[in-house]
Parts: structure tokens; sequence; C-alpha cells
């Protein structure tokens, strides 16, 4: 009997170093191919060999918005990976597994293919490639074609020239054992397209470095910390190929101060890190907003406090980002909310760092930057919904006479001569200091020049009210009960909207991009005559919803709204269903249906 | 036109007492400028914090004083991006040596090709008197008034256990002899380190010192023997003046430019077809 659904849930347990991941990414590459639209998430220990590995990935007929709930498919390479989802197993769930390393397991009903994937591929003197005879057996599963998986085989892992026969060996055996041993359709079938969608299959990581780079950004140093280094790898391939440099620094101070040093030099410079690097380069991002420096950093988000849990997502630097610095410096704070939305974001930092000469930190999380996801080509933004802005270089009038690096303006923004232009010769300062860069500690000058700085940040909140891509809104209109948030969670949001949707009831979700400056317009529409708002967030204290009620307080007071947080700090992404009821409880609380 | 010191020079007033080490350096590099005819506009002066780190702001070239530590970092991101230009970091021996040790060593392993000139004055002049990496053991000052345990740093044998391909010492009261240093310095193709002995006439007088107790290296000192440098750099007495270590070897920009040139560029649409589903 076939389960009729539109996604599937297919989650791989097993032991790090196994395989395992490439388990997931290979299938998933594989649907991809087949037209399938797939959103993955992984979690894995912080030791390269040993400890476990879960890797999901959901496939549907539509774009998947998020890594679902519960299992529907769960593949066991090993008895953790069957005794720990026991518990996050879809009742009605298949479980397909390796019966010499998962011996008796119990079902409790549920149906379950053993594939002996350890004995097959000792058969041929390959055990490790247990994990494609595994692949090859899922494509038989879902009815993947056979040669899109060798395709898909061929293409990633090419670079493995001597073991690449062996590997689509393995692919063929699994294939071949679960056609021989299971010809019956299996319960969970997608239908696949006649003609697969044209798209992108990437990490958010992935999609940050395009976004960088499509931005010329020309420069890039940093320091290997989990989970953003896949972001600096990805820069390492490319940006030679695009006449660009990359320094691994000696540390994240290091490597905020060259790409300081390399943007005053002209060049579109970034670096990205996590938690611990960004706290290291606090005092870096002050002296950019100080000397007026563009520059973007990105911090891909873990677990903490302090090393916490390296693996593992959160979105716990939200306070950080916002107010971390000494002394009242300006600076941007954008939060893309998808894989696609990343690739955009990086755009927008270049264009807010450059024009404005501020430091944007943009945040993403674990789960975001190393989940894949199918998306469609990303469409140009520049003049769509953002602008694509470019630094203000003094004119030759200027350089002729008397050129002042940090002139007074109106709308706070000066010209920024790079070395080599006769005229142009400043000093940039970390001090304080006058129209022309040079120390200068008096009252009056101080309070200017703090002035012409703050200056910068409203010329660009009046920019940003013209971009669309400041904040996303969905849902029914002016309905009474919202949900606001930030980030990777949005996904989860869209689910349970659609769920709420399903129900008849009458909700609206905001999700601004932009954090610092607030889109302070875009939020106090969105909050006008809501009852009440539910703002979930991946961390402890629910920073974003602190945020929110501090800053829109006089609106909400006015208004009686009350703010509902919803805060989750355990390492992992939102369950759809922990949403769900909480936006239930609050419209039950609230006195709605 | 030949140029002239003067024409490095901008109006403002450095903040150093007189008497400062400081000006010489000053002055020294200006020369140095002139005589290899650089024009202003094509150099670069980068710098930390403290009393040396401020001389960026006495030069008409472009500078930037940035923060305590991390001349070398920020030297390093503008000679990547503007690897055509003279790059010259300056600091103390507190912001390179205390604060900013952990630099040294990796400007060394990439031999990015910039003159980093550190003002050994082996006090903190700036916070008033305090001792530093450098200061002889027993410095009795107000952070440490029943005297320092610690033994000073020797930047010159560190500079060389770091494989740096030039290594020099200067004294500010030795000008013309600085000037030299400082031109050798500035066109050497890696990274090159100068010590100056550069006395703070407020906190920690040397002048008399360093008069008496320094002397030029041996004639027949080969900048290339490793074992020579170092064994020179020990010397206490005298402190040897001159140009310890010598060598070449590829410079960093110089090998990143021969890398891009190597990676065959990509259009940017194909970028993205590189991850077509």
């Amino acid at each position: 009997m076939a389960i009729n659904v539109k996604t599937v849930v297919v989650r791989v347990g097993g032991e790090a170093g196994e395989g395992t991941v490439t388990l997931g990414e290979m299938f998933t590459r594989v649907a991809a191919r087949d037209g399938l639209e797939v959103y993955t998430f992984r979690t894995y220990p912080a030791e390269i060999k040993g400890g476990q590995v879960l890797f999901q990935t959901r496939l549907g007929i539509e774009r998947v918005l998020c890594e679902g709930d519960a299992a529907d498919v769960l593949v066991a390479m090993n008895q953790q990976g069957w005794e720990e989802n026991l518990n996050d197993f879809h009742p009605e769930g298949v479980l397909v597994y390796d019966p010499d390393a998962v011996p008796h397991p119990e079902t409790q009903g549920r149906r379950s293919y053993p594939v002996p994937v350890t004995r097959i591929s000792k058969s041929f003197n390959f055990a490790r490639g247990k994990n494609l005879v595994m692949v090859g057996a899922l494509a038989w599963f879902f009815r993947l074609k056979l040669e899109s998986a060798q395709t898909a085989v061929r293409k990633s892992m090419g670079r493995h020239a001597d073991v690449l026969d062996q590997n689509l060996h393995a692919l063929e055996e699994g294939y071949h054992y679960a056609r021989e041993h299971f010809p019956d359709l299996f319960p969970y079938q997608l239908p696949l397209p006649e003609k697969p969608a044209e798209g992108l299959l990437l990490s958010g990581a992935e999609a940050m470095a395009i976004g960088a780079l499509n931005a010329n950004c020309r420069f890039f140093a940093g320091y290997p910390i989990t989970p953003a280094t896949t972001l600096m790898e990805t820069m390492a391939r490319y940006l030679p190929a695009f006449n660009g440099t990359l320094v691994q620094a000696e540390d994240e101070i290091a490597s905020i101060n060259m790409a300081i040093g390399a943007s005053y030099g002209g060049l579109r410079a970034m670096t990205a890190t996590s938690g611990p690097g960004l706290s290291l380069m606090v005092e870096g991002l002050s002296m950019a907003s100080m000397a007026e420096i563009p520059l973007v950093v990105v911090d891909v988000q873990r677990a903490g406090p302090s090393t916490g849990m390296p693996t593992k997502t959160s979105q716990g630097d939200l306070f950080l980002s916002l107010y971390g610095g000494h002394g009242d410096g300006p600076r941007f704070v954008l939060a893309p909310d998808s894989v696609k939305d990343s690739y955009y974001q990086m755009i927008n930092a270049f264009s807010l760092a450059e024009h404005f000469q501020t430091p944007v930190i943009v945040l993403s999380d674990q789960a975001m930057a190393s989940r894949m996801e199918t998306i469609p080509y990303p469409e140009e933004i520049c003049g769509v919904w953002s602008e694509c802005l470019e630094r203000i270089l003094p004119t030759p009038e200027e350089l002729a006479h008397d050129y002042r690096r940090y002139r007074l303006t109106e709308n706070g923004l000066s010209s920024m001569a790079t070395p080599g232009t006769p005229g142009g010769m400043y000093l940039a300062e970390s001090l304080e200091h006058n129209e022309y860069g040079h120390p200068n500690d008096s009252p009056e000058n101080h309070r200017q020049m703090m002035q012409k700085r703050a200056r910068v940040v409203e010329t660009a909140r009046k920019h940003l009210v013209k971009w669309d891509s400041v904040a996303r809104r969905w849902g029914v209109e002016d309905a009474q009960f919202g949900i606001m948030g930030w980030g990777s969670t949005r996904g989860a949001v869209r689910e349970v909207m659609e769920q709420l949707a399903a129900e008849g009831i009458a909700i609206e979700a905001l999700y601004p991009h932009t954090l610092l400056p607030m889109p302070d317009e875009a939020i106090q529409k969105f909050l006008r005559g809501k009852k009440a708002i539910l703002v979930p967030e991946l961390n402890f204290s629910s920073q974003f919803a602190r945020m929110i009620a501090h800053r829109y307080y006089r609106q909400l007071d006015a208004q009686n709204t009350h703010v509902h947080m919803l805060a989750k700090e355990e390492g992992v992404p939102f369950k759809i269903q922990e949403i769900y009821k909480a936006a239930r409880q609050m419209i039950q609380a609230e006195g709605g249906d | 036109m030949a140029r002239k010191p003067n024409d490095y020079k901008n109006p403002v007033k450095p903040i150093w007492c007189p008497g400062c080490g400081d000006y010489a350096v000053h002055a020294a590099l200006m020369r140095a400028f002139a005589d290899l005819d650089l024009a202003p506009e094509n150099i670069i002066v980068a710098s930390g914090i403290g009393c040396s780190s401020r001389m960026p702001g006495f030069f008409a070239t472009y500078g930037f004083h940035g923060i305590h530590g991390r001349v070398l970092p920020l030297a390093t991101g503008i000679k990547l991006s503007q690897p055509d230009k003279t790059v010259i970091a300056v600091g103390g021996d507190g912001d390179g040596f205390s604060i900013g040790g952990g630099h040294v060593p990796h400007a060394a392993r990439r031999n990015i090709e910039i003159a980093y000139i550190m003002m050994d004055n082996s006090i903190y002049g700036m916070t008033k008197g305090q001792a530093s990496p450098t200061s002889p053991r027993g410095m009795k000052q107000a952070a440490s008034p029943y005297g320092t345990v610690e033994d000073p740093l020797n930047p010159l044998l560190l500079a060389l256990a770091y494989n740096t391909t030039f290594v020099a010492r200067a004294f500010s009261g030795a000008l013309k002899e600085m000037v030299e240093i400082f031109k050798q310095a500035l066109q050497h193709p890696g990274f090159a380190f100068v010590q100056v002995l550069s006395p703070c006439v407020s906190f920690f007088n040397t002048y008399d010192l360093y008069r008496e107790n320094t002397a030029p290296l041996p004639d027949n000192h080969d900048p290339t023997d490793m074992m020579a440098a170092m064994q020179l750099a020990q010397s206490e007495s005298p402190l040897y003046l001159g140009i310890f270590r010598r060598v070449i070897r590829p410079g960093y920009s110089q090998q990143m430019a021969e890398l891009q040139q190597g990676v065959p560029n990509i259009p940017p649409a194909e970028l993205l077809e590189r991850y077509k589903r």
C-alpha cells in the first residue's frame, strides 16, 4: 500500500567517518537530479572519526520549506542509528537497515527493508563502499534512475579517480540487489516530474560564497572554525579564479585586521567566522566603524556560550552582533532566512558596506550554512528589490584642493580615496579625528563626528525603506495574530502558516532581513492592530523578542499587544509542531478561536 | 626635480617629548623616501597603538593608525590589495612583541613584502612608564614597584628564529646609518624587520647607555649566515648595529599573484552552473 504524501523525510543514522554524510549527500543529489525538490539537515559530532552522524533529507514534489519533523524513512547503518531515532520515527514509517549492523530491530509494526550492505560491499572487497551500496538501494526504492545516480556519483566523486570505478560498482550492486529482492512498490513514492525543473543544488555556505563573489568580493581572510569553514573553503577554491586573494590568517583578530587593510586598499573584503571568532573580532569591528572602513563579516552561529557545541546550530549571537563593541559605533546586521536569501543578502551586505563605509555582520547558522537545498536560479536583485551600491570615491575637484576624507556632510557620507591616488593622501584613524583624519579629542569635534557617523545610518535607513528585501511579510494581511522571527527558522514557520491557513486561522508573519538598522516602518505596520505575536527563535533568552519588545514598547503598550516568546536552545532547529503548538496556545490564550 | 625629505612631512606637530628617539626615525624615513624617489601617494604607513605608532599621522603619505598590536595583519591586508605600493609598518616594542607578538612569526613565515620598523624603547611610554617585554629584569616602575622578575625578550633573535629574510638593528643616535638600513629594508622583496633602539627620554633614557654600548657589525659579517647572525644578535655588549641577515625568498604578494595567474578565470554565470542540480 502506498502512502500518499507530498514530502518524505529520509533520515540516515550512522557512524562518523564511515561515509554516512556522503551517503545522505549522494542520495540527495540523485533525487535532485531526477527532479525532486530537496532540503537537508545534518548534525555531526566534533570528532572526525567516531561518534554518531545524522543526515536528513526531505524530498518533495514542490519546493521543500524545512527539514521536517519525524523520519518517514529511517536508514540505520548501525545499531545506534536505529535506537536513537526510535522516538522520532513516524508510526507508519519504513526502516531500511543493514542486518549485519542492526541484528533484530523491533519495528513495532513498521515495515522494514533489510539491505545487507556490509556483506555486499565485502563480496567485492570494497568494505568502505557500503554507503554507496545503500545509495543504490535507496535509488531503486524511490524509483530514481540508475543513470542519474551514476552521473551524480561521477560528478561529485570524480576527484577520487582511483576508487571511482569501485564506488560506481557499489552503487550498481545496491541498486540491483534492491530491485531483485524488493520488486514491489516502496510505501513512500513521489512521482518524478517528466522534465526536471531548472535550478541549483547547493548549501547555504556555498550560496554565501557565490553571492560574495558575484558582489565582487576580492579579498577574504579567515581562520578555520566550525561551522564557518565551508564558506572559507569555497572562497579558497574560487577567489583565485576571480583574481582575488584568500589568506588563512593566524587567528580571527588577524583575519579582521587583514580584511580591514585590504578594504582600505580598495578591495571588497570580508571574513567569516563563528561565535568565538566574532568575540575576538569585536575590537576590529569597532575600529571599522570609527575609521569608516567597508567590511563584511559573516557569523555562522553555533551553540554557546564559550566553545559550546561547535557542530550544533543556534541563533545566540544576535545581541553580540547588534550591541557587541565598545563606544557606540555604527554597523549593519543582516539576517538571511534561507539558502537562496543567503546569496541575496551577501550582495546587499557588500552594497551597504561599500556605500556607507560601515561594517556589516551577516548572521547565518550551522543548520542553514551546512544544509543543501534545491533552489531556483537567483534573480537579478539590483534595482529590482534592492540597489547595488558602490564606494564613493573623491572627485577630481576634491582631490585638487583640500581633500578631507572625513568631511562633515549632510548625509554623513564622505568620499574615500584609494591609496595611489595623488591628492588623496589621508590618515585612516582609530582615534577620534577631524575631517582630515588627524586625531582630535575636543568636545566639539567628538560630538560632530559621532553625529556624522550616526547620520550615515539614518541615510542608509532612508535607502532601505525602498528595498523590498529588508523584510518578508506573508499570510493574511492585518490578521490579529502574528509570527515574527529572523533567520533560518523561517522555513518551519512557513509550514506552520500553511497548516494554520488550511485550518482557516487568520495569521500573518514578518521576517526582517535587516536587523540593523531596524526596518521600523515595516515592523510598525505589521504590528498595527495585532492582539499578540509569537516570536520563535533558537536561543535561550529570546534575544529578538526582547529587542522587539524594547524597541516598540510604546506601540505594543498602546495596543495592548502581547509578545509570546518561544525560545529553544538545544542545538537543533525547530520542529514544525513545536511552533505550531505555540501558535495554537497563543491564539487560545488570547481568546482567539 | 629631486624629492626632498620635507615633501613627505605634513603640518601636524608630533606628540613626542623633546628628545624622543622617534623624531630621528621619522626624519630617517623621510630621508629614505626622498633618496628612493618614492611618490608620496605610493607610500602607505600603517601602525598600531603607542607613542611611536602615532608616526603615520606625521607623514604626507597614505596612513592607517589602527588598533593595538595588529599592525602586521593590517599592513598585510594593505599590501595584498596594493602590491605595487611601498607599505611600511611602524610601532613599538609593546605593540610588536607583547600584545602583537603572535603576528610577527606569521608575517615572517609569509614573507610579506613590508618593512616593519619596531621602535624599541624598552618601556611603555604612552601609558606613562610600565615595564615592556624588552625591559631589563628588575625594572622598578609604578606597575612594578618592587622590580620586575621577568627576563627581556630579544626581538632580533626571535626575528631570526622566525626565518625573517631581512633583520637589522639601528639606533636613533646614529641617523646616517639608520637611513641606509631603512633604504635597504624598503627595497627588500620580503618581510624586513628593523629594530630601532629609540630611547624614551621621559621614562627610560638609554641614550648614554646605547652611545657607549653600540658598535657596527663586523665588516666581514656574511648576512646569509644564519648562525653568525644569531650569535651576533645575542651579544649584549656591544649591541651591534647593521644588517644581520639578508636572504631572498619569494614574497607573499608575488606568490599570490602567480597563484592567481595559474588558476583559469571563471565567468560569474558559469560559477552558478557548477551547482546545477
